[in-house]
């Protein structure tokens, strides 16, 4: 993947521990939210042309709507690298960070379905940015697996 | 209806996703992301106790989702679940001892207003 070469090859100037963390979260925090976003809009978009969903056969069955199945294959991503994420960051830094996908979920709308952005709409998308803004540019990482907590 | 699948929905993503955190904790920082690297971790990850026990609520979740769709609109659906916010950020801090700074108070609970104000 994108890191792969992060891997094999350290840049010449090796940054700090501190900052090669927060690229890494950010690079891996932007997949979590595009892979949720699209994931669940491509659900959305095919669940509408699901059949009813009476037993469990019904549920299986509409797994294979083909836009139902994109977005499926999505959320499989947005797991994985979720898990890859949560691996180093703390739960309480990637819950408020993934929240912007909120905004994209507002935007997407806005572009694509032609949907009204009201006032407090507006209003709402200006508080998650701000919520988002404050904790991301904080440390990723408190908690360690086997010591005691960073400060 | 509605609200007892909303109430299956967020008691099972919040139980999921801290069980998915401590496992993936446990795990350790995962720092290679070569195919053959990520499939060795993923065979350490399919015996994680935690990880399993989060896949299992978190398909609770997704199929509890799944069914909301066909009662309510999307712009209920995803708002609504802002709700396990304010659970998952409190257990992060008892039972995942994580420093949950006021920065992070702050910004979860902007998020949670910000939510809100969306859904309206």
């Amino acid at each position: 993947m994108c890191f792969s070469a992060m891997a094999l090859t350290p840049p010449a100037q090796t940054p700090s521990p501190a900052a090669r963390l927060r690229v890494k979260t950010w690079i891996c925090a932007t997949i979590v939210i595009l892979t949720n976003v699209f994931g669940d809009f491509f659900m959305k978009r095919g669940m509408s042309a699901a059949p009813a969903m009476t037993s469990p056969l019904g549920y299986i069955a509409t797994l294979f709507q083909p836009w139902v199945t994109v977005g499926v294959a999505l959320l499989i991503v947005w797991q994985l690298s979720r898990m890859a994420l949560l691996s180093w960051a703390d739960l309480s830094y990637v819950l408020p960070v993934t929240s912007i996908g909120y905004v994209l979920v507002a935007l997407l709308g806005r572009l694509f379905l032609h949907e009204q952005i009201t006032s407090t709409r507006w209003a709402g998308i200006a508080l998650i940015v701000t919520g988002v803004a404050l904790v991301s540019g904080g440390t990723p990482q408190t908690a360690q697996p086997h010591e005691g907590v960073a400060p | 209806m509605k609200w007892i699948v909303v109430l299956i929905m967020t008691a099972a993503t919040t139980i999921g996703e801290v069980l998915q955190a401590a496992g993936m904790r446990r795990h350790g920082e995962i720092k290679d992301f070569r195919p053959t690297a990520i499939g060795r971790a993923l065979t350490v990850l399919v015996r994680n106790r935690f990880v399993i026990g989060g896949f299992v609520m978190m398909a609770v979740s997704f199929f509890a989702f799944m069914k909301l769709l066909t009662l309510t609109d999307l712009s209920f659906a995803v708002p609504v679940s802002a709700v396990t916010y304010v659970a998952e950020t409190f257990l992060a801090k008892y039972v995942l001892k994580e420093q949950v700074n006021w920065l992070r108070w702050t910004g979860a609970s902007l998020v949670i207003c910000g939510v809100l104000l969306v859904s309206l």
